[in-house]
């Protein structure tokens, strides 16, 4: 089996300091990588170079395109990358005010994808979107109402929505339940789970909350200063931590 | 003309860095040239991008005729054609036909324009993509990389909303199939004149910096839905005066009863056809 991507010793840096630095691995289609790690252990940084937000200073970041097969999107032309950005990739923001248009209804977040990709029919993309609306457990009578008007929670499923619905291959989320409270991030865990399962989707999850990744990811990446201190299966390294810094992560969760 | 002028107000220098902005403008239809504007003797808003594109085209053989909103008799073509009056001692008109330039503010004459003619748009704001996407970075890069997704995106909103798209004016278009550009606020009545025109058209944005332009017999799409049609729009009457039926009308509200007609927004159509003998229901044959 290819690796839907495949990422060899990515390096950032800020001046002198290290943003991160020799990150490499394999995710495979259908895979959940989780990245974990403290504030400031290169987390975001990594994500954002996977994703094409930043360009990373050194490493390859290989995506096997449905067209062209592995392509590595560091190089990649900007055209393209914005393309794929659009299509076959998704980032789910911490904050949802980051990945919606706040003055665009919910219909039309969830359109602009479709018509992105040259969606010029009114009537398929308004379906589409109610489609979708109702996968994210958002009413379809919401549909023309601004983000503004919802919850900090149905506006982190209408952020899933408007990712997903242009069928993504891969999925990168930032801290996908950061901000909201228990309860319903435990909903949305629900959901991204069935929804990842659903579809087949490859996922990569930053978060610092180990529930999240002990629900959603298949393996566990661990950080900490720029580096990658530990990897393996999810519950083989929450249950059992060999790094020091992992056991400390492990250690300091509460207990309720 | 008073000799305290240079020809036309401008400079030499400055018309020549404006002239050199329209070329690169008319060498790519549609696409936003950033030229250095200059302070004008009028407030931004007034057409300040207009006449100094007005200026750099204007020679002393030249005829001008400056409109706003359709009509030559209101403030702003009055003061911008005395402007051009006394500082480059050129020839007036309110015929269309007549004019080698025209200044409008909203409108495009009714009079089909001929080859040889410059029509000069005043432009409020440029980028169609401004309401939506606030960056300038960002639209920038939207243009060069062709993304123009988020422009249907205002119209969906704006039929999900009123159940049809309620723009009315500075109706967005496509040139050439590359670029999208903001017409400037003319109603949407006036969208298909702007394909292949005969006429050069430049849009001049004073306080945004901007000049762009279509020249003649270029391509210009209005943007739609496949399911949502673009459709010129006007109100559904005929004109009170020249009982015109194929023109954009002014209302105008005639006391405080509710009383009110409808006249053509071209002064200089109407009158020509009342010239001619047509009349409507209030006006009398001139």
């Amino acid at each position: 089996m290819t690796p839907l991507l495949s990422v060899r010793d990515i390096e950032k840096r800020y001046g002198a300091r290290i943003g991160c630095t020799g990150v490499s691995f394999d995710l495979f289609p259908g895979e959940v990588m989780g990245i974990v790690g403290e504030s400031g252990s290169g987390k975001s940084t990594l994500l954002s170079c996977l994703a094409g937000h930043m360009a990373p200073d050194a490493g390859q970041v290989i995506f096997a395109t449905r067209d062209r097969g592995p392509v590595d999107t560091v190089t990649m032309s900007e055209p393209a990358r914005r393309m794929l950005a659009r299509t076959d990739w998704a980032f789910v923001h911490q904050n949802p005010r980051d990945g919606l248009r706040m003055g665009v209804s919910a219909g039309g977040n969830v359109g602009e994808r479709l018509m992105a990709v040259g969606g010029r029919h009114y009537g398929t993309i308004r379906e589409t979107a109610t489609d979708w609306l109702a996968r994210v457990e958002i009413a379809a009578d919401r549909i023309d109402d601004r983000p503004s008007q919802f919850s900090g929670g149905m506006q982190q499923r209408l952020q899933i929505a408007r990712n997903l619905v242009t069928g993504p291959r891969l999925v990168f989320m930032d801290e996908p339940t950061g901000g909201l409270d228990v309860s319903v991030q435990a909903r949305l865990l629900d959901l991204l789970r069935g929804l990842v399962r659903r579809l087949g989707l490859s996922a990569i999850v930053v978060t610092h909350d180990l529930a999240v990744v002990r629900l959603l990811a298949d393996r566990l990446m661990v950080m900490k200063g720029g580096r990658v201190v530990e990897t393996g299966l999810t519950d083989q390294v929450l249950d059992d931590p060999q790094h020091g810094y992992t056991q400390l992560l492990v250690s300091s969760v509460l207990q309720v | 003309m008073t000799d305290d002028y240079n020809f036309a107000y401008l400079d030499e220098e400055t018309k020549r860095m404006i002239r050199r902005a329209i070329l690169k403008g008319v060498a790519i239809p549609g696409y936003q040239v950033p030229f250095a504007s200059r302070e004008m003797p009028m407030p931004y808003g007034w057409g300040t991008g207009g006449v100094q594109v007005t200026a750099a085209c204007l020679t002393p053989e030249d005829r001008l005729k400056v409109i706003d909103q359709g009509a030559d008799d209101t403030t702003n073509a009055v003061s911008i054609r005395k402007f051009f009056h006394r500082t480059a001692g050129v020839d007036t008109t309110e015929a269309t036909a007549e004019a080698t330039i025209i200044q409008t503010r909203h409108r495009i004459p009714e009079t089909p324009l001929a080859e040889g003619q410059i029509l000069v748009f005043q432009v409020p704001i440029p980028e169609p993509l401004r309401f939506l996407e606030p960056r300038e970075t960002e639209t920038r890069k939207m243009h060069e990389l062709e993304e123009y997704g988020l422009m249907h995106v205002k119209l969906y909103e704006d039929i999900a909303r009123h159940g049809r798209i309620a723009t009315a004016y500075a109706y967005p278009v496509l040139v050439e199939d590359r670029y999208v550009m903001d017409p400037s606020p003319i109603p949407k009545f006036d969208n298909p004149k702007l394909d292949d025109n005969p006429a050069i058209l430049l849009f001049g944005a004073g306080r945004e910096q901007r000049i762009y332009a279509l020249p003649p017999y270029t391509k210009v799409v209005s943007l739609d839905f496949e399911d949502h049609p673009f459709e010129p729009s006007k109100a559904d009457h005929d004109c009170d005066l020249c009982g015109a039926s194929d023109t954009y009308l002014d209302e105008v509200i005639t006391d405080d009863r509710g009383g009110r007609m409808f006249v053509c927004s071209d002064t200089d159509h109407c009158r020509t056809r009342r010239a001619a003998g047509h009349a409507g229901r209030l006006g009398a044959v001139a």
